[in-house]
């Protein structure tokens, strides 16, 4: 006799829990063959303000973290991911993949893990300066990061875009509010899972499923989000969204690369979402030319 | 408001006294927070709950040049958003209560001390009394006192009453509001004994808590005050007013405690002569919801001065 299937119940991610949308309603996407991928939860902006709220109250501890201990918690991810390849496979099959691509798309994430990991104590060093001044300063700028950042992720591709957005702005201190892929958004939910499991601390990363035409603006126009990672790919949301943000000035970086290639993994992925912070510290005339001794 | 006078008949003996229904009161509490609230009403209420704000700060570490800082809060609370109101008072160590007078001149808003030893009002009699007088010589408009828990919860009812009686003539006109410390106080039956002692020895407050121990003020422990009130107003027919402090930090929480307010004792109490909030944090989560509901924009704290 065949055994009654399990299935899984989406839901949202939002300070380290998973509760259901407190809006109460789901949405059903189909995949391209036209079955139904799951009751995935349809959040609304109350959602997203809980999740800002969530993002702002990990910021502090994240962003104070040492980055050794950062590149440690990303490269945990990867390993996770790793030991969970094969579901997160299934499902990029379920929502319309074939198996070859799948399976590169799930090796790519994780590879793309590890190298943020590996950034996470090195771009400081690589993104800062001394700075030559004319008067009797040190002067020197380092990056810190912006704070809460909303991710917009494309339709496309499920997990690989994702990852692409999420690893370079965790590796760089800020936490993150994510929409997922509307139409595909299995992955994403159970992303969240792999981070819940691998010592990314609660609030980090809060992951949203539902309608991007209802979700896009109160996350533009919440005055508690600094910047905004865009992966739309259209130009009329990346208008919305620049007029949106104007009450805080936000920041908005709007992408259109390849994820599945390499040179879609770069430093500046990191420091887009990095303020720059200058410091003068007086001190005495140090140059050794005017030297006395 | 002037302080009431003490009236010194009728009391009853505080050792028997009906028992609090618990569940009952969990029941009809968690009632409150369903209220359907609609936008215009929640904006009155918010209004509403910022001027009925004691601005509190009770630290160790507190400064003239913090209490001043507060104080200029208390009187401006978000100078960009005009047509705002002040908060009630702000609530200070009797050491800075001559500090706080100067900073709220020329405004609406009140000074209130702490006083009788806080927060743990383990000193004697003298002492209490001194630290009174010299709160209400600086020019303290309210004080706050805290009972003698350990006396209360010995059975030395008549200790906490007499005590209580003195303090409110050391005030002469500023009103007492009497701390209960209910976190201390461990059932709902004592907080209601409590609360009887106090209003029958003088109180023109009952106040939950000194903010120091956990939990703090809680919807039931208030609501159990809310009804001693509403008793003594039908036997004496005189009003009290309750002040709820510690643990309320957002607005949602206090727009349920002025429903609770307002279907337990009516609307008479529904203004800052009756009705206080002790809270330190309350006043920026309350602005920040206000610009919320009239700009349709999430508020980031980022923006709101922090004292």
């Amino acid at each position: 006799m065949d055994r009654l299937k399990v299935l899984k119940t989406y839901k949202i991610y939002i300070g380290g829990k998973f509760p259901r949308t407190e809006s109460g309603r789901y949405y059903t996407p189909t995949s391209g063959k036209g079955e139904a991928l799951g009751n995935i939860c349809l959040s609304s902006r109350k959602d997203v303000r809980n999740a800002v709220v969530a993002a702002r109250k990990a910021l502090g501890d994240w962003s104070e973290r040492a980055a050794f201990n950062r590149s440690q918690i990303l490269y945990r991810i990867a390993e996770m991911l790793e030991g969970r390849k094969e579901q997160f496979t299934e499902e990029l099959v379920f929502q319309g993949l074939n198996a070859k691509q799948a399976k590169n798309e799930v090796e790519l994430s994780i590879d793309r893990l590890i190298y943020y990991a590996g950034w996470c104590d090195k771009y400081q060093q690589i993104l800062g300066s001394v700075n030559p001044v004319a008067s009797s300063h040190f002067n020197f700028s380092n990056s810190e990061p912006m704070g809460v950042v909303g991710i917009i992720t494309e339709g496309g591709t499920s997990l690989l875009s994702l990852v692409s957005l999420i690893a370079p702005v965790i590796a760089g201190g800020n936490t993150c509010v994510v929409l997922a892929s509307e139409e595909k958004p299995l992955c994403a939910v159970t992303f969240a899972e792999v981070l819940h499991s691998s010592d990314v601390p609660g609030g980090v990363v809060n992951i949203l499923t539902g309608q991007r035409n209802e979700l896009i603006k109160p996350l533009a126009e919440h005055m508690d989000v600094n910047a905004i990672a865009n992966d739309t790919r259209d130009k009329e949301v990346t208008l919305m969204l620049e007029e949106s943000s104007v009450g805080n000035l936000k920041r908005i970086r709007s992408y259109d690369l390849n994820w599945e290639k390499y040179e879609s993994q770069h430093l500046h992925l990191i420091s887009d979402f990095q303020e720059v912070k200058t410091t003068w510290h007086p001190i005495e005339n140090i140059g050794g030319a005017s030297s006395t001794y | 408001m002037p302080a009431r006078k003490f009236v010194n008949s009728d009391i009853p003996d505080f050792s028997q006294q009906a028992h609090i229904d618990k569940v009952g009161v969990e029941e009809r509490v968690s009632r409150f927070q369903k209220r359907s609230i609609k936008n215009e009403s929640k904006l009155q209420g918010l209004k509403m709950i910022l001027n009925m704000i004691d601005l509190t700060t009770l630290e160790g570490k507190d400064t003239p040049g913090k209490v001043k800082q507060m104080c200029y809060k208390a009187a401006h609370l978000h100078d960009a958003h005009p047509g705002l109101p002040t908060v009630a008072a702000v609530c200070v160590y009797p050491a800075m209560v001559a500090t706080a007078k100067k900073a709220v001149e020329g405004s609406d808003v009140k000074v209130a001390s702490v006083s009788t030893a806080f927060p743990s009002g383990q000193a004697p009699r003298k002492v209490k009394l001194d630290d009174t007088k010299f709160a209400v010589d600086n020019g303290a408009d309210e004080i706050d006192m805290v009972i003698s828990r350990g006396k209360f919860l010995e059975g030395d009812y008549n200790f906490v009453f007499d005590e209580i009686a003195a303090i409110k003539e050391a005030c002469g006109n500023a009103r007492l509001k009497v701390i209960l410390e209910t976190g201390e106080l461990v059932t709902l039956d004592n907080v209601r004994r409590a609360s009887d002692i106090a209003l029958y020895a003088g109180a023109d407050f009952i106040k939950t808590s000194t903010g120091k121990i956990q939990p703090a003020a809680t919807m039931q422990v208030t609501y159990t005050m809310l009804e001693a009130i509403r008793d003594y107003k039908l036997k004496t027919g005189i009003q009290v007013g309750m002040k709820p402090a510690g643990g309320i930090s957002n607005s949602k929480l206090a727009l349920h405690y002025l429903v609770m307010v307002k279907e337990t004792l009516g609307e008479e109490w529904l203004t800052n002569e009756w009705f206080r909030f002790g809270a330190s944090s309350l006043a920026n989560d309350v602005l920040m919801q206000i610009l919320k509901t009239e700009t349709g924009v999430y508020q980031s704290s980022d923006y709101f001065s922090i004292d």
